[in-house]
């Protein structure tokens, strides 16, 4: 199993979720999982239902079994502070360089320099050893970039090594390379059974292949319970009307008759039923092509009381069911 | 399990259910108005991710071209198959006519997909003479910046806007915005790279390349030549060479930046502008909205409303959740179904029919309205649309069945061709199966219910907080948005204040 896992997928997919889950899932039974996230968006503090994250790892949740996770959202004004501070004992000069706008420079606009230094805090945790030589965590799980970005996220340090061609910057991006690209690490992309995060995972995949990034799973997040299957689909086509009216009427929900509650119940659930068909095909249909794309393929549930940390922790439990972690 | 357990529960859910309803928005957004204005000029669409902006902004421009204005719509990352039936799959950069438009309103759709290397190029061709722009166009600083990093989406999307507008040759500009981490990068970004531009650091940088490296480092005080230096050490002195090229090459042109950018935020906060958030209704998009809709406020840029997407219903929303579980499991229970031989355990659901129909099990179902006796609207039927939808509850069918109780003497009730006879076996084992049906349609409604629940609780939440937010919901496609046809149809439940009930069949 790669130590370093990074979770991406379309925006609205649930990737922060999966990544929560997952975490949650490898720390269980005793191990220590850290949870990334790169975004500034502290999605993670939200769904743990604890305060915003700092600049700091720290734990957030325990895992079944006694395993435990730690968070860190990662800034990278911070982590380019740090580092400057690692390597060149900047204590106030950084504070000048701050002022002046340069780290401002640094982390939003220049190249490159933003993801250089959040991939590069992210490949020191998974380096990291404790004063026992051991890893100081057994899995770092990376709440990455959309998509769209991720393979000009983790790639970026190639591009930057390419661009400082000597120097510290250009060392630690050839440094981050090496684990990213190695077995190290793997790339799992989050979808839905829905047409375009179908086919961004497509695309993402082929991006991620072409850049010689290790891609991993494909998780299907939010997938519907099935209600209704191909039978019964059929048999709303040829149940006439009538019948399931005293059906309904059987079953205690009023007259059978025209305009009873029972008889005018039976249109729109026809209805809700049609579009519950229309549906079902679209999705098998998006399964096709994921199966087509010959990777690990995942499925998470939909939870229907909406996401909170109960749903956490069972879907964290679905994962290791699937044998993912 | 039992009638009663579905007539214990029905009440407290649905009351609260009914509760929900109540706290409508307080506005509704009325889209129709907002595009034929001839003041509006400039509608842009912004939210998270996922949420459906693109296809809103295009089904909006394609809505405001129909109805006779001149529309160009801005995309920056449509869905494939959407391109392509719009007719701009190929970036060019240059806006298109949409084929296909009905323009008997004498309207027009344009549409571009925003190419966002190319518009940089273009700013750097159109501000420098043409040495210059070779040598900015090959700078690897410039390549990296200009392909897309943090920010320059954003803000070239803001400045193929400004030009866009600068032309005047259309009646109304819809833009999309980029799929952003967050949505306020929108509004964050050109600032950020405009105050880059014309920053400290930037004249810091600039200094040795335009003085001739370490000669001009005396003129400058010791801190900076100490920034130049670690920033040299840091990146890499050719990395550092390369920006500070750029930097020079650029340098003519800062002004014409900074400038276009505070003319285009100054655009945005025009009266000309409308802000459109577009969300779903789940939480992580509405909270994304409701930053949004603080930010916009905080800057003076006029919201016109929430779009809320997806938005799911019912036609049977008065049959709630927890009754159509207790009929599903009902119809479902074999025991009842064997022991009675056929239907007759569930007919007697002692709440439906009271003591009406117990002696003669199918009789009480059977009469489909014998011709003739037209169904009596009964008072519930023209309230089925009511803003206050009463539920299900023990009571109502109950008074439903005292009047129905003439019918079953009536002759002729039981012509009805399929259920006239008594059960035999294959009919017994036909009913099953419709039951088996029912109950699986019940599941079905039981599931939309939660969901509509779920999605209430979730739009009130927001609306509590922002009740000054107009709100227009868009109910849910089961597919995607792929042709103009599903675009008419997305700009028609746009313009419809509250979501169409899914007609039966349709």
């Amino acid at each position: 199993m790669s130590r370093l896992q990074v979770v991406s997928g379309k925006g609205g997919t649930g990737k922060t979720t999966v990544a929560a889950a997952l975490a949650l899932a490898l720390a269980t039974e005793g191990k220590r999982a850290l949870l990334v996230e790169v975004e500034g968006r502290q999605g993670i503090a939200q769904l743990f239902e604890t305060e915003a994250l700092p600049y700091e790892e720290r734990k957030i949740a325990v895992a079944p079994g006694g395993g435990e996770v730690y968070a860190l959202a990662i800034d990278a004004e911070l982590a380019l502070l740090d580092y400057l501070q690692m390597f060149y004992k900047l204590g106030s000069a950084g504070r000048a360089l701050k002022k002046l706008g340069a780290i401002d420079f640094a982390t939003t606009v220049a190249p490159g320099v933003r993801d250089v230094l959040l991939t590069g805090k992210a490949c020191e945790a998974v380096r990291r050893k404790d004063r026992h030589g051991r890893f100081a965590y057994d899995y770092v799980v990376m709440d990455a970039p959309p998509t769209g970005r991720i393979t000009r996220f983790l790639n970026v340090n190639d591009e930057v090594a390419g661009l400082a061609k000597v120097g510290p910057i250009h060392n630690q991006a050839q440094a981050v390379m090496r684990v990213l690209k190695s077995r190290e690490t793997a790339v799992h992309l989050v979808t839905l059974l829905e047409e375009m995060p179908v086919q961004e995972t497509a695309d993402g995949i082929a991006e991620l292949r072409a850049a010689r990034l290790p891609v991993g799973r494909v998780v299907v997040n939010m997938v519907r319970p099935q209600v209704l299957d191909a039978t019964d689909l059929e048999r709303v086509r040829s149940t006439p009307r009538t019948a399931l009216a005293r059906s309904l009427s059987g079953a205690g929900l009023g007259g059978a008759r025209r305009g009873g509650h029972a008889e005018r119940l039976v249109d729109p659930l026809l209805a809700q039923a049609g579009e519950y068909g229309e549906r079902y095909a679209l999705e098998q249909e998006q399964r096709t092509v994921l199966t087509d794309l010959d990777l690990p393929l995942n499925e998470l549930p939909l939870l229907t009381e909406g996401m909170d940390l109960a749903g956490l922790y069972e879907l964290a439990t679905e994962l290791r069911k699937q044998g993912i972690a | 399990m039992s009638p009663e357990a579905g007539k214990r529960t029905s009440g407290g859910p649905a009351r609260h259910q009914e509760g929900a309803r109540r706290l409508a928005p307080a506005r509704v957004l009325d889209v129709d108005p907002l595009l034929d204005d001839p003041q509006t000029r400039i509608v842009v669409c912004c939210g998270s991710g996922g949420v459906g902006k693109t296809t809103t902004a295009a089904a909006l421009g394609l809505r405001a071209a129909e109805r006779g204005r001149k529309v160009v719509v801005l995309t920056i990352d449509p869905a494939r198959r959407l391109a392509q039936s719009m007719g701009i799959d190929s970036l060019d950069n240059t806006p298109r006519r949409v084929k296909g438009v009905d323009d008997s309103a004498g309207g027009e759709l344009h549409a571009m997909m925003l190419d966002m290397k190319r518009t940089f190029d273009e700013i750097v061709e159109a501000h420098a003479d043409a040495d210059r722009a070779a040598a900015i166009l090959g700078n690897p600083f410039y390549q990296s910046l200009s392909a897309g990093f943090a920010g320059t989406q954003e803000y070239m999307a803001m400045e193929k806007l400004g030009q866009l507008r600068s032309k005047d040759e259309w009646d109304l500009i819809v833009v999309d915005t980029p799929p952003s981490r967050s949505a306020l990068d929108f509004l964050d970004a050109p600032k950020r790279l405009g105050s880059f531009l014309d920053g400290k650091l930037i004249r810091v940088l600039l200094a040795p390349a335009k003085v001739g490296g370490r000669a001009g480092m005396k003129f400058l005080n010791v801190g900076m030549s100490m920034m130049t230096g670690v920033l040299g050490k840091v990146l890499g002195g050719a990395f550092l060479k390369d920006v500070q090229t750029f930097v020079a090459a650029m340098d003519s042109m800062f002004g014409g930046f900074r400038t276009r950018a505070d003319a285009t935020y100054k655009l945005l906060q025009a009266p000309g502008t409308a802000f459109l958030v577009v969300a779903a209704p789940e939480r992580d998009a509405l909270r994304e909205a409701a930053y949004f809709v603080q930010r916009l406020a905080a800057e003076d840029m006029p919201l016109a409303g929430l779009v809320l997407n997806r938005v799911h219903g019912s036609g049977a929303d008065r049959l709630s959740a927890e009754r159509a579980l207790a009929a599903a499991e009902n119809l479902e229970d074999p025991r009842i179904v064997d022991q009675d031989g056929g239907k007759a355990g569930v007919r007697n659901s002692p709440d439906t029919y009271g003591s009406s129909d117990s002696a003669e099990p199918t009789s009480g179902a059977t009469p489909d309205a014998a011709p003739g006796s037209a169904p009596a609207p009964s008072p519930e039927t023209t309230t089925s649309e009511a803003p206050t939808p009463e539920t299900l509850t023990s009571e109502t069918p109950r008074a439903e069945a005292a009047s129905e109780t003439p019918t079953p003497e009536a002759p002729g009730a039981a012509a009805d061709t399929s259920a006239g006879t008594r059960a035999s076996a294959p009919d017994a084992a036909t009913a099953r199966s419709v039951d088996a049906l029912a109950a699986g349609l019940l599941r079905l409604h039981a599931e939309r219910m939660h969901l509509l629940a779920r999605e209430q609780r979730t739009r009130d939440r927001f609306t509590a907080r922002h009740p000054e937010v107009a709100v227009t919901e868009v109910a849910a496609l089961p597919g995607d948005v792929h042709d103009l046809a599903g675009l008419r149809d997305v700009g028609t439940r746009l313009a419809t204040s509250l979501p169409e009930l899914p007609e039966p069949g349709a």
